[in-house]
């Protein structure tokens, strides 16, 4: 399908408001792309179609005023042909358009049926209430990577993401690259797309999950190949040792506190699954699914009352004394 | 007109002053303090007393009857394996939790010293690991196993295997 | 037995035999004061305080929906939090859709359709009480629970395993349950006495190829609610509610359940159910385009097949709601299909309309300026809707504001503007009086523009993101002026609805009267007085056309024909075959009496108590058997006689 209409309408409409990064106007890709196509075909069609109808409304009601207002004679019969014709040509018209529809989007599924042929990279995407645990398969288990809360991936070729969810149903939806997937315990479906150039694109749950519906983000990172590698090479790395004497006393309460019944890092003994991993925790944007940019602050914030961040999440808050508050965030900081 | 009115309205609100007793089972308090941080008045674990028994003040958990904290407390429950040594409330390891036998107290406190304490033979200490509020959830949750707390705010199964016959009881176990 | 006199058609009633006149109208009369209230099996009173009840729950949801619009008119209000948000979107949806827009239109169709078909009463005149009972009862208890925080909060579809009894603790799902069994009920008794009214009461001469086209919308809405409504009345009321209370695995994944079979079985009910709410719309525009257009509707059997193919086609289209899940794709195809495929019956009638209005003499009374404001909103809705036939674009907008979007454009077009419209067109018949007409007209105007404000940003917020039964954003999405829009279009339409409100009740003092037929009608209800008898019809008039009153198009007959002979002595009504309405024979209606009345009540307490333990299952049908056998209770040789002697009578 040609650029040009989807550049028309993305440029029309990039006045009006909306992120550029989370907007299935913006396509990033060929499924989002073909999908906005059919958008603008529909919307072309359709709008003839309204215009004609209240068009022809505004028209009749015209006519019959001034029909009778001049006192003009009627003639039933003809009338009743006149009309006959018409909303049959009417009903005519209206089977043909729809069946034009109809196959433009057969055209559209066609296109968008998942290319298991080709080269593709698989990631496996298991929703929560109320954040994503993301893992990156491998035949060696030493090379599989297990993350959360940010979905890395490359461009240039199709992603498959085998979503299922943990506990209550949540859909995984990324506007800028494809349609959204329901996430559905003991469930297992493919969502696929592929991105044409490196960026984070906005993604979030779309089906009510309960409390923080509303706060389940998950920005998505998009590669070049290359830099790619680079990444999965850095997260299959264990944690990063500790660089000073704060940041080691942190890893102690780490442990030694509740954090560690809860979140996993790999390369410690922490290897609960109950909360998202923490293994590179200050390389993510985000905190929270989406909720906060990370940051030391924000960090502090969340640790202390995620309550009053996020109300219903999981997460308890942890009363810490500011030493071993600063201690933590010393280590967690250093977690790249 | 104005009678029949008058007359709805009277049993609106006694309708509604009954429905109010149950108000407490559907909060959802996210950010409040738990019941008690630490119970400072001595919880006894033994019956057994020297002299006139001293009677304990015995103080209720205010999550007994939370629907909510319940809930949570079962998800909880799961999460920190409890169930590696008391089953779904079975018992294997450890003692079942369901029965009306309870070896150091069923009272809320006393579960809640049982949970942070530790016991002898296997239960660990779970003090300064699990936050409190999240105790005192995992002491509702448990008192809801042996039928201990209002059954309309316990749930009747949780949503994996192995149902929990002891969270939705039809008769009350004989105590 | 029946002799065909005529008679002129505004004298058809309340003449010559003064004697039979005030025997009948003694028969019919309900009982005094609040016996009377609770007793009355009069089609018009229960429709009337049934009207009411739905205008209550639906200010109340409105209500609920300006506090969400407020939550949402800025990114990260804190207006209300998380828990308040979802219970108040939870039962915004559940009485808009369960307590306010399929039992208002029933309860019109229990007022009009008797006075259209020419009956003295609906058919099961006691069932018809024990359905209102039962939608009030329904009403309260979600309203009250909602104002005791005991409201449910898992969205009006209640999806599993969010609502299961794990991941809803307490019992805000099993209020949500035992609502929809209230309203199930309510809703199935109201089909099944206006099909046997339809069918079996008609007056004499009127065929099936001579009823209005709004009663052959309430017969396709009729039949749709009996094959729809148990599909969510079981999912809810047995295995959803049996799960949570009794720990059965229906929807358990780990057990075997699926939560899949939830979905499928609430949508098999949740798609017929929209057009449910939309059908008898369409019949009411038919009413005020035939009456304001002065024409016979154009193209009658078109009209018919396409109610009638909506309603089938409309089975058929349920997995749209679920093309996100695992589903097979040539499954999904088949759907597509028939989601593009119902546009075209409804199409044809916006087409048949607008010839109507071509070849008439319109008058742009505020009735149908409605009318014609459901053509402009709905079809876009139509329009939307079509576009997420298609898998492709679906898997972009499903769960996102386009989709509230399009639903609320054709339901406040397709069900509210022509329910206005409707009451516009009938205030006079159910009152005497007109509805200001300077009033009738702003709001019109306010509810127009409004509606358009409020839900038309919607279609681009869906585009840009924006999820739904969401209870705040973050500001860099940029959603933030669009969702201010919106907020000011609800804030109109709550105006315009306010403006609505008092216009009724000034009306109904101070309002013009009316006279019997303001609008020189159509129809057989504007033979009757106004407000009608309540025994509709002294005489049984005879149906010689689709539009009895008139002689050609738009002029009033000379003489309606009537039938005599039905008694005056008890509450009989006629009875006519199916297909041509020929004279059968004569059904005796039972007495008023308060049987339905403590039948519902005993159901209450069954089913609320169902809320909190099985044994009231146990209990309460053993009460309700026992209300039962009093309703049902064998009277002697003539057990529906309705009059014995009064005390102090002879």
């Amino acid at each position: 399908m040609s650029a040009r209409p989807l550049l028309l309408g993305c440029v029309a409409l990039a006045g009006c408001g909306g992120a550029r990064n989370q907007s299935a106007l913006a396509p990033e890709g060929p499924v989002a792309g073909e999908v906005a196509s059919l958008w603008w075909f529909a919307l072309a069609v359709a709008t003839a179609v309204y215009l004609a109808t209240v068009g022809a409304l505004a028209w009749a009601a015209w006519r019959a005023r001034r029909r009778a207002a001049r006192g003009e004679a009627t003639d039933p019969a003809r009338d009743h042909r006149r009309m006959t014709v018409a909303v049959s040509v009417g009903g005519a018209l209206t089977v043909v358009i729809l069946l034009g529809f109809f196959v433009r989007d057969l055209a559209a599924a066609r296109a968008l049926r998942i290319p298991v042929t080709r080269d593709h990279v698989k990631i496996r995407v298991t929703g929560h209430q109320w954040w994503w645990s993301i893992e990156y398969p491998h035949p060696d288990p030493s090379q599989r990577v297990t993350d959360a809360n940010e979905l890395h991936v490359p461009t240039g070729i199709p992603v498959l993401v085998e979503v299922t969810s943990h506990d209550v149903i949540h859909s995984l939806w990324a506007p800028n690259l494809a349609g959204k997937k329901d996430l559905i315990p003991r469930y297992v479906d493919t969502l696929w797309f592929q991105v044409d150039r490196p960026g984070v694109y906005g993604a979030q749950c779309a089906e009510f999950c309960g409390h923080q519906h509303a706060k389940m983000a998950l920005p998505v990172v998009a590669h070049a190949p290359r830099d790619y590698a680079g990444w999965l090479a850095r997260a299959r790395r264990p944690a990063a040792e500790p660089s000073d004497s704060m940041a080691r006393r942190g890893r102690e309460i780490f442990l030694s506190g509740p954090c560690a019944l809860c979140h996993a890092i790999t390369g410690t003994p922490a290897g609960s699954r109950v909360g998202p991993e923490l293994t590179h925790l200050a390389s993510r944007r985000t905190l929270a699914a989406g909720t906060l940019p990370n940051g030391k602050g924000n960090l502090a914030a969340w640790i202390l009352d995620p309550q009053r961040i996020k109300p219903g999440t999981a997460m308890p808050a942890t009363a810490l004394p500011p030493a071993d508050l600063e201690a933590l965030l010393a280590y967690l900081g250093g977690l790249q | 007109m104005s009678s029949r009115c008058g007359s709805a309205r009277g049993s609106v609100l006694l309708a509604a002053a009954v429905l109010l007793a149950g108000c407490d089972r559907e909060q959802r308090r996210f950010s409040e303090a738990p019941p008690s941080a630490s119970p400072s008045e001595i919880v006894r674990v033994s019956a057994l007393q020297p002299g006139p028994a001293i009677i304990a003040s015995s103080s209720s958990n205010r999550y007994d009857g939370n629907a909510y904290a319940i809930s949570q407390g079962q998800r909880l429950y799961t999460w920190f394996n409890c169930a590696g040594c008391h089953a779904n409330g079975g018992g294997g390891m450890g003692p079942p939790l369901m029965d009306t036998t309870w070896i150091y107290g069923s009272a809320p406190a006393q579960i809640y010293r049982s949970i942070v304490e530790g016991r002898p033979n296997g239960m660990p200490s779970w003090g300064g690991r699990i936050p409190n509020e999240q105790v005192w959830m995992l002491v509702a949750y448990v008192r809801s196993m042996a039928g201990l707390t209002p059954a309309d705010a316990r749930s009747s199964r949780p949503d994996h295997m192995m149902a929990l016959p002891g969270s939705q009881i039809l008769v009350e176990p004989q105590r | 037995m029946t002799t065909e006199t005529s008679a002129p058609v505004a004298e058809a009633i309340g003449s010559d035999d003064d004697a039979a006149l005030a025997e009948l109208e003694r028969v019919w009369r309900p009982r005094p004061g609040l016996r009377g209230w609770l007793t009355t099996t009069d089609h018009k009173a229960i429709a009337r305080r049934y009207v009411v009840t739905a205008f209550v729950w639906f200010a109340l949801a409105g209500l609920n929906a300006v506090v969400m619009r407020l939550q949402l008119a800025q990114p990260e209000r804190g207006l209300v939090g998380p828990d308040r948000y979802n219970q108040l979107f939870t039962v915004h949806g559940s009485a808009m859709m369960f307590l306010f827009a399929v039992p208002v239109m029933q309860a019109m169709a229990i007022y009009l359709v008797p006075l259209l078909v020419g009956a003295r009463n609906i058919s099961y005149p006691r069932l018809n009480a024990f359905g209102y009972w039962m939608f009030l009862i329904g009403g309260v208890l979600l309203f009250a629970s909602f104002y005791l925080n005991m409201g449910p909060d898992t969205g009006w579809f209640a999806y599993v395993p969010l609502s299961g009894p794990q991941y809803t603790p307490g019992k805000r799902a099993d209020v949500w349950a035992q609502m929809v069994t209230f309203t199930e009920i309510a809703g199935l008794v109201a089909a099944v006495e206006l099909l046997a009214t339809i069918f079996k009461t008609r007056a004499p001469g009127m065929s099936l190829d001579r009823m209005p086209l709004y009663v052959w919308s309430i017969l396709v809405t009729s039949l749709m609610i009996l094959f729809a409504l148990p599909a969510v009345a079981i999912a809810s009321t047995l295995m959803l509610a049996m799960d949570r209370l009794v720990a059965t695995h229906f929807f358990n994944p780990a057990e075997g359940g699926d939560p899949l079979l939830w979905q499928h079985l609430f949508w098999f009910f949740g798609h017929p159910e929209v057009y449910i709410m939309f059908i008898p719309g369409l019949g009411f525009v038919s009413s005020i385009v035939e009456t304001f257009a002065r024409r016979r509707v154009f193209g009658y059997p078109v009209m018919v097949a396409s109610l009638v193919l909506t309603g089938f086609v409309a089975f058929g289209l349920w997995v749209h709601h679920m093309f996100a899940t695992p589903i097979p794709q040539l499954g999904r195809g088949f759907f597509t299909a028939a989601s593009v495929l119902i546009a075209i019956p409804t199409g044809v009638q916006i087409f048949c309309w607008i010839a109507t209005i071509w070849s008439g003499r319109p008058r742009f009374a505020t009735a149908m300026l409605f009318a014609i404001g459901f053509i402009v909103v709905f079809t876009i809705g139509g329009i939307t809707g079509v576009m997420q036939a298609s898998v492709a674009f679906d898997l972009q907008v499903h769960d996102t504001f386009f989709v509230v979007a399009h639903f609320h454009y054709v339901i406040l077009g397709g069900v509210l503007f022509p329910l206005f419209g409707a009451v516009y067109l009938w205030f006079p018949k159910f009152t005497g009086r007109l509805l200001d007409e300077r009033l009738g007209r702003w709001h019109v105007a306010l509810f127009f523009i409004g509606t358009n404000l409020a839900f038309f940003p919607m279609h681009l917020l869906g585009l840009q993101g924006m999820p739904r039964r969401i209870y705040t954003y973050r500001p860099e999405l940029g959603w933030g002026d669009l969702n201010l829009l919106a907020t000011v279009g609800a804030a109109i339409i709550g105006v315009s609805v306010l403006l609505f409100v008092v216009n009724v009740l000034r009306s109904r003092r101070h309002g013009a009267l009316a006279g019997d037929d303001p609008w020189q009608g159509s129809t057989l209800e504007w033979a009757a007085t106004s407000p009608p008898a309540t025994y509709n019809f002294r005489d049984t008039p005879v149906c010689r056309s689709v539009t009895p009153l008139w002689s050609g198009d738009g002029e009033p007959a000379e003489a309606l024909p009537v039938v005599t002979g039905l008694a005056t002595h008890r509450r009989q009504i006629l009875v006519t075959t199916v297909l041509d309405a020929v004279p059968d024979n004569r059904h005796n209606h039972p007495a008023d009496t308060s049987a339905p009345f403590w039948m519902a009540a005993t159901l209450g307490v069954t089913f609320i108590g169902a809320i909190f333990t099985p044994w009231a299952y146990v209990i309460g049908f053993a009460l309700a058997g026992i209300a039962f056998a009093i309703w049902a209770w064998p009277r002697g040789d003539h057990p529906e006689d309705a009059v014995l002697p009064r005390r102090g009578e002879s």
